[in-house]
């Protein structure tokens, strides 16, 4: 079913790529899980003055079943992450999602008992977008990088080599806060 | 990735049996439902309205207890935006507290600040001492917030309904609001604009300008939306005569704002308990007795005109005074009022170079004020204060105890909308499921204050 | 040390307004502060080392209360269910005993002179040093028929955390005082469902409690860890 199963290799690969990335990036549905303010922000991204339209999102699909794009708008209380986990387990792929906001994104200021600290506890986010709340105009930057993104994306043999060198170079990598000897003490 | 495990599987819980549903398995579920003989007469069923749904306002979860169309039961379930904001304000400074509270109930940021400031400014005693240009600023921009707080809740009303074009009208509108508080605040929300003892700012030069259009243009807009909604048949067959609630069940459930005065009781705290001059301004208590939710949205309507009056008196007196050296927008003493005075540099906003030259070179005493105060915060002398404000949802307040020290011992918010969540059960039992999305949408509750 | 010496013609009552007198009253509280920073022995370098803050003691208002607080005083009456009368700031608290709650918020409501019809809800505050009397319970209430505002505080200790339900009389309290028990532990006898509200409903713990910690974790930046927040040193 999909794309996936049937798809050439070569060079004809390369070109299903970027048919299937183009056509993807076009009319992404978002499934708006919008939490606090960054709803907010989110629903004025709606609105005439910034205009989701444009780019074929103003279709928001309230099933996730249909929806592409999780853009996670707000701070996630604990209560809250087990269903953030199943309604972006019931997206079909390919999916995506924005942590709109720095709650979403690490907890922002609530570094309490009450907020998971960054909704990549719980799901595994494409795009991080900082601010409190963004401007529009950032979300839409954000929704730009991740047409970026998806237009780009690889499928069947690539991604799979893609993704095996990412995670090589990922493990590589050593905690920042580990990066100098000392730790610096307030 | 594998998805949900097909099939539907049954346990026996306490109460009667328990079906779980997980996707293309609804005709097993049936069968073995119609096999155990559970569709008895009455045939009631438990739906979940999620907390993720695109028309409860938020993450506000119902459980409904349905029998056919009509709602026996509905137990509204909270706590999905919990965040901890009155413990984490223990943990700051009083003038940090703002910054906390203010993300509250989001849609109304500046009521929230100022119901803690008004508390804090009782606890240090010093309600009578704060500048009058600090009053009506403090004025201007809570009815800048009524006016987009109230579109705020009757945009979203239009989508649930399925109405598209009262949201993209209500955004367009809510759009000039939010621009205006970004020229004053710097923040199209969240602003931590009002402190305990003034405001952070004066208002930027060109303000009484753009507001000044701002009030000569948005009658035209609110016309517009009259025009589209008030009349319309769809929306009067879905909100009028539904959710009903009378004095009586107000006054049991605590019900305060819009709600109250759709029954008839004209009670506003403005007008009763005026609190930052508000007894100085000319304006009407929008009263309807319908007591239903065609009734509240139009006193919301109303109360975004009245709003606009009052906008224009303070925009007239701030006008007619003079320039902010010789009016203050923070109270003139040392020892609490914040002493920031930012501008906007080649690196971004911040002091003022006036100002740090002034505490560099000029006084050591306003050098040791300024860290003291950054640092430290200033001291509030122990006691509890309960200060209430008419918010656009309703009675708002904050209780602040205070043990003497720079950070807050306790403060609880008030919110109407966890008040209001109550009623729904009031409402909206015996009626139709979809007469309880129109019923949601009349208290217009958000879930930030909710939850706090 | 002792106070000033008392002379058989001078009464105690007017010496009992005089500073030293009051100091050393003071002196004999129990200390409810020490330092400044959060920090005692050799890093306290801000000199504030040896600073003692005593308790104060509790606030205890005689008559006239002034305003209307008199009026609503007087028509209130049962002195034996108020412990004591607080008016501080321009607002009136009752502290009631919590066995005559009920009787104390039905008279509120029904009394044609008081007329107290909507209750603000219950808001909970931990004391912990106040042992004995950690736990309170701080309601508001509005008369709108005469425009007033009251409170009524109920203390009750940790070991026994009791206070009847209003919800009989004022049902807006039922979300209210589930929220406090979810918070704070305080158990209301006679509610129809005390559940959590706000946490999960598994949760352990009260969170709002002063001995729950604030539950944050350290801040990391580049080359440094800074503490959750309710471990830093800060002022107090």
């Amino acid at each position: 079913m999909g794309i996936e199963e049937k798809l050439p290799s070569g060079i004809l690969l390369t070109s299903v790529e970027k048919a299937a990335g183009w056509a993807r990036a076009r009319s992404v549905w978002p499934a708006t899980f919008g939490l606090a303010c960054c709803a907010i922000e989110l629903f004025q991204t709606g609105g005439p003055k910034h205009d989701l339209a444009r780019f074929g999102m103003e279709r928001a699909s309230n099933t996730p079943r249909q929806a592409d794009l999780m853009i996670v708008a707000g701070r996630l209380s604990q209560k809250m992450a087990p269903v953030t986990r199943q309604i972006y387990d019931q997206m079909s792929d390919p999916k995506w999602v924005i942590s709109m906001g720095v709650c979403a994104s690490s907890g922002g200021m609530f570094n309490n008992y009450a907020i998971v600290q960054g909704v990549d506890h719980v799901i595994p986010v494409d795009i991080y977008l900082p601010g409190c709340p963004p401007r529009p105009e950032m979300l839409l930057d954000a929704i730009l990088k991740l047409h970026d993104k998806i237009m780009n994306m690889k499928l069947g043999k690539n991604r799979d080599r893609e993704i095996t060198e990412l995670e090589n170079a990922r493990l590589g990598l050593r905690p920042v806060h580990l990066a100098q000897p000392a730790e610096a003490e307030l | 990735m594998p998805h949900a495990a097909a099939g539907a599987s049954d346990a026996e819980a306490a109460e009667g049996r328990v079906y779980t549903v997980s996707g293309e398995d609804w005709d097993e579920m049936v069968a073995a439902a119609n096999e155990a003989g559970d569709f008895e007469s009455g045939e009631r069923i438990v739906i979940n309205m999620g907390p993720q749904h695109p028309s409860t306002h938020g993450v506000l979860r119902l459980v409904l207890t349905l029998e056919g169309e009509t709602v026996a039961e509905v137990r509204p379930a909270i706590g999905y935006l919990h965040t901890g904001i009155e413990k984490n304000m223990e943990y700051r400074t009083w003038t940090q507290g703002v910054t906390f509270c203010t993300r509250a109930d989001y849609l109304m940021p500046i009521f929230n600040e100022s119901a803690y400031c008004f508390a804090v400014e009782r606890l240090l005693g010093i309600e009578d001492r704060i500048p009058e240009r600090a009053q009506i600023i403090r004025v201007l921009m809570m009815e800048l917030n009524r006016i987009s707080s109230h579109l705020g809740g009757i945009a979203p009303m239009g989508l649930e309904l399925g109405a598209t074009t009262i949201y993209t009208q209500g955004a367009r509108l809510r759009e000039r609001a939010l621009d205006l508080l970004e020229l004053i605040t710097g923040l199209r929300m969240n602003h931590a604009f009002i402190r305990p003892g003034g405001v952070a700012q004066d208002l930027p030069p060109g303000a009484l300008e753009a507001i000044r259009v701002f009030l000569d243009e948005t009658p035209r807009l609110m016309q517009q939306l009259h025009t589209l909604i008030d009349a319309n048949p769809v929306f009067i067959g879905r909100n009028k005569g539904v959710a009903y609630l009378d004095l009586q069940g107000c006054m049991a459930l605590g019900v305060t704002g819009p709600m109250l005065r759709a029954t008839g009781l004209p009670w506003d705290l403005r007008k009763s308990q005026p609190y930052c001059g508000y007894e100085t301004y000319d304006f009407d208590v929008p009263v309807r007795d319908t007591c239903d939710a065609y009734g509240r949205y139009l006193i919301r309507m109303d109360e975004i005109d009245e709003s606009l009056k009052i906008i224009r008196q303070c925009v007239d007196r701030v006008a007619a005074r003079g320039s902010v050296d010789s009016d203050p927008v923070m109270i003139r003493d040392a020892k609490i009022g914040w002493p920031a005075q930012l501008s906007l540099g080649p690196d971004g906003l911040g002091p003022s170079p006036q100002h740090i030259a002034h505490i560099m070179g000029q006084s050591m005493e306003a050098l040791i004020h300024h860290f003291k105060l950054i640092t430290e915060g200033f001291r509030v002398p122990a006691g509890q204060a309960y200060a209430t404000i008419e918010s656009p949802r309703g009675e708002l307040a904050a209780h602040v105890v205070s043990d003497g020290g720079t950070r807050p011992y306790r403060v609880h918010l008030r919110d109407p909308s966890f008040t209001h969540l109550q009623s729904v059960a009031a409402m909206c039992e015996g009626g139709f499921v979809a007469d309880l999305i129109p019923a949601i949408a009349s208290i217009d509750p958000v879930m930030g204050g909710v939850d706090r | 040390m002792s106070g000033p010496e008392q002379t058989p013609d001078t009464p105690a009552e007017a010496d009992g307004n005089l500073p030293a007198r009051l100091g050393e009253e003071r002196l004999n509280a129990p200390v409810e502060r020490m330092g400044m920073f959060g920090v005692q022995g050799t890093p306290d370098t801000s000199g504030f080392g040896l600073l003692r803050v005593h308790k104060a003691p509790p606030l205890h208002s005689e008559r006239p209360y002034g305003s209307y607080f008199d009026e609503v005083a007087d028509a209130l009456g049962l002195s034996d269910a108020i412990e004591r009368v607080v008016v501080d700031r321009g607002e009136i608290t009752f502290h009631v005993r919590r066995e005559r709650l009920l009787e104390v918020a039905a008279k509120l409501r029904d009394d044609p002179a008081l007329r107290f019809e909507l209750c603000s809800g219950v808001s909970g505050v931990h004391y912990p040093e106040d042992t004995g009397r950690e736990l309170h319970a701080v309601y508001h209430m509005l008369s709108i028929t005469h425009n007033r505002r009251v409170r009524l505080e109920v203390s009750v200790p940790d070991a026994d955390p009791h206070v009847p339900s209003l919800v009989s009389v004022y049902p807006t309290c039922n979300w209210h005082e589930r929220e406090t028990w979810d918070f704070f532990g305080l158990i209301f006898d006679g509610h129809p469902a005390l559940t959590r509200i706000e946490m999960p409903d598994d949760w352990k713990g009260h969170p709002q409690r002063k001995d729950y910690p604030l539950g944050g974790i350290p801040v990391e930046y580049r080359g440094a860890k800074i503490p959750a927040p309710d471990e830093r040193r800060h002022y107090q």
